[in-house]
């Protein structure tokens, strides 16, 4: 039928034009599996071209250890089933090195047996716990924890007196394992949860919602979620009327959710990392180098904002390239123990330091509270907001 | 619950309901002449917001809506054309069958064409948080907007399917075919007119909600299933019924949320969907009868 023969051809030259590498000298194979389509498209899209801009860098200065990168890139669409079946063709039939990704919590959970069974060392750029705890020995992440995010949040709430809160959170990996955070740590921080609400990731309207917090009376409330609508909720809050502080997750860390918000989006808080506000980071920032770098390279070639998502597979690739240089050479073995024994590696998440029991090496300082202010992402400080 | 907060719901309500309704519009007219279910209807919305979006950057929004609908109404025509008309006895199965494989070549090639980032025409007055209120129940303006253009939408149609020629010749086409024919009604262009005419509608619709929806490459999708739920609960082909029907879903929708977790709220829709199926197959407003003349 012409309708699947078009739709074929247009898959094809896709896979066609991700895939493109080219080959001289020893090369190296590295998978990588993004949700470059699908709800987390805004993660995935971004990591992909992240992937493909540095690899075609890295290549040109001589590949990693001496070999030429070859990626293999596959787009989930935000489905763990697929990323199930590409992280198997990936390590059974085009015997990858290491594969960079995916991008989500879900997909990330689903495979990691597949890639410590395959011997297979896995850089996933998601952010749930559960990725590296427990600890298995092939599986790292460089993505920052939940439960890091979910303790500046909770501080942040403490210095506002805050002590009732409503909580929202998308039906995705990411927002599950974000509420089980939030669930656990709230009563150490003595805050109560009054409200807690879990949506459709596809919502388009979450009004109903957000009247249910009105009517429990918080005094602020958390939205966990990476998809549109996390945008769409801090309008409709403030359409019903909610005015209390809102606090986001880490996945608001895409300044398109800020910008499709508008004027809803002022004044939200929540941690992210530092690249969102390289610009205005001070001068002896550690940071500040690595994320510029990153920052200018990619907005030049792309032409649209880098995100912390793009940053994750910035990392991923750079932690790889330090511990093959370590290890002196691509013997699986000894790259994944280098890989463990990093330390002081500064990426745009933050500053890496793994060991045999800590497979993400990020810690709480990764994080910094921001808030949105004409539409653009700043460092929170108390005392700004109170003006 | 206090009064003001029951109203807030139904406010909710009023807000999901009449974006399914004017999604399941656009189903409603090809229904009619073809009947067949095109389901790349909620393409024709992404489409149409997302061109609406993007002739924005040029234009002022009217102009840019107008723009968004024509260049939609152009595609519909040359869908139509191109993997439609040629066809000589189609089954309804097979042309069903076409408009799903469009539906995922045109999410594709928006994908290719704008990347899968979230964008939306600016708020029609006022601005992402600007409400009105009655007490303490708020409603934003572009709700307002939503539901007015809905309305304009439903009685302009009626006017056209009952007192103009053209009209009448489509649904003289609905009903029979041949005998349309033989008074010399093209039956082939009606059915390209039909899908204009919905592509037209679901552009439309695509450019008034996506100030409340945002619109990605693959929001046709959701946007469909709802609305498809919306004109069967209503009664396929009947436009009224459909506004009905979708300020019906969206209530139970947003009273679901007060008394369950707000994850169920398909499970509703879908449940409703369910139940009208077995239990009155023509929906609500449907009439059995005229249902058993159509093709299948």
């Amino acid at each position: 039928m012409k309708t699947s023969a078009i739709t074929a051809t247009l898959i094809f030259t896709s896979l066609l034009g991700a895939g493109a590498t080219q080959a001289k000298g020893p090369t190296v194979k590295i998978g990588a599996i993004f949700s470059v389509t699908g709800p987390a498209a805004n993660l995935g899209g971004p990591e992909a071209r992240t992937l493909e801009m540095l690899v075609q860098e890295a290549n040109k200065k001589g590949g990693i250890g001496g070999n030429q990168i070859e990626l293999v890139l596959k787009d989930s669409g935000s489905s763990p089933e697929k990323a199930i079946s590409f992280a198997k063709q990936l390590i059974e039939e085009d015997k990858v090195f290491a594969i960079i990704g995916p991008s989500t919590s879900g997909e990330t959970l689903k495979i990691k047996g597949i890639a410590e069974e395959g011997k297979t060392i896995l850089l996933s750029c998601a952010a749930a716990e559960a990725i590296v705890n427990p600890v298995a020995s092939y599986v790292f992440k460089v993505a920052p924890n939940d439960s890091h995010a979910a303790r500046r949040i909770f501080e942040q709430m403490k210095k506002m007196g805050i002590a009732k809160i409503g909580l929202l959170s998308s039906n995705t990996g990411f927002g599950k394992a974000g509420k089980e955070q939030v669930e656990k740590l709230a009563p150490g921080f003595g805050i109560q949860i009054v409200a807690n609400e879990v949506y459709e990731k596809e919502a388009t309207d979450l009004t109903a919602v957000v009247t249910k917090l009105k009517a429990a009376n918080v005094q602020a409330f958390i939205n966990w979620s990476i998809e549109p609508a996390q945008a769409i909720v801090i309008k409709n809050a403030r359409q019903v009327g909610l005015s209390v502080p809102i606090f986001q997750s880490h996945g608001f860390g895409n300044i398109q959710y800020a910008r499709a918000a508008g004027p809803a989006a002022e004044g939200v808080i929540f941690p992210a990392s530092r690249l969102l506000v390289a610009d205005s980071l001070p001068a002896g920032d550690k940071q500040k180098p690595v994320l510029l770098k990153y920052k200018q390279s990619y907005e030049a070639r792309y032409h649209e904002d880098a995100s912390t998502f793009g940053g994750h597979a910035h990392d991923a690739l750079l932690l790889l390239g330090k511990a093959v240089e370590k290890a002196g050479g691509l013997d699986n073995e000894k790259v994944r123990a280098a890989l463990e024994s990093l330390q002081g590696v500064v990426g745009t998440a933050g500053v890496f330091n793994f060991s045999a029991r800590d497979h993400g090496g990020l810690g709480m300082d990764a994080f910094e509270m921001q808030t949105v202010k004409n539409g653009k992402f700043v460092v929170y400080s108390d005392a700004a907001a109170k003006k | 619950m206090s009064l003001d907060l029951l109203f807030q719901y139904l406010v909710a309500g009023i807000t999901y309901g009449t974006i399914y309704a004017i999604v399941a519009i656009g189903f409603n007219i090809i229904y009619n002449t073809t009947g067949i279910i095109n389901f790349a209807q909620g393409e024709f919305v992404m489409l149409g917001g997302m061109i609406g979006v993007t002739l924005h950057a040029l234009l002022p929004v009217p102009l840019a809506i107008a723009g968004a609908v024509i260049a939609t109404m152009l595609v519909g025509a040359l869908i139509e054309m191109l993997f439609i008309r040629w066809l000589r006895r189609p089954s309804v199965l097979r042309l069903i069958i076409i408009t799903i494989g469009l539906s995922i070549a045109i999410r594709e090639l928006a994908l290719l064409l704008w990347g899968e980032g979230v964008r939306a025409l600016p708020y029609f007055s006022g601005t992402a948080v600007t409400s009105l209120s009655v007490g303490d129940v708020h409603i934003s303006p572009q709700v307002l907007w939503v539901l007015g253009i809905s309305a304009v939408m439903v009685v302009a149609l009626n006017f056209f399917f009952a007192r103009t020629l053209l009209g009448r010749q489509m649904r003289a086409c609905a009903c029979n075919r041949e005998a349309a024919q033989l008074c010399g009604i093209s039956a082939k262009n009606m059915v390209t007119l039909s899908f204009v005419l919905s592509a037209g509608i679901g552009a439309l619709a695509g450019c008034v909600i996506s100030p409340i929806t945002y619109v990605q490459y693959d929001s046709g999708t959701s946007l469909a299933l709802k609305g498809f739920t919306v004109a069967i609960l209503g009664g396929l082909g009947n436009s009224m019924a459909a506004i009905v029907a979708g300020l019906l879903l969206g209530t139970l929708e947003s009273f679901s949320i007060w008394v369950m977790p707000a994850a169920y709220k398909d499970v509703i829709a879908i449940s409703i969907l369910l139940l009208i199926l077995f239990v009155r197959p023509s929906g609500l407003f449907g009439n059995a009868e005229a249902a058993r003349l159509k093709d299948y």
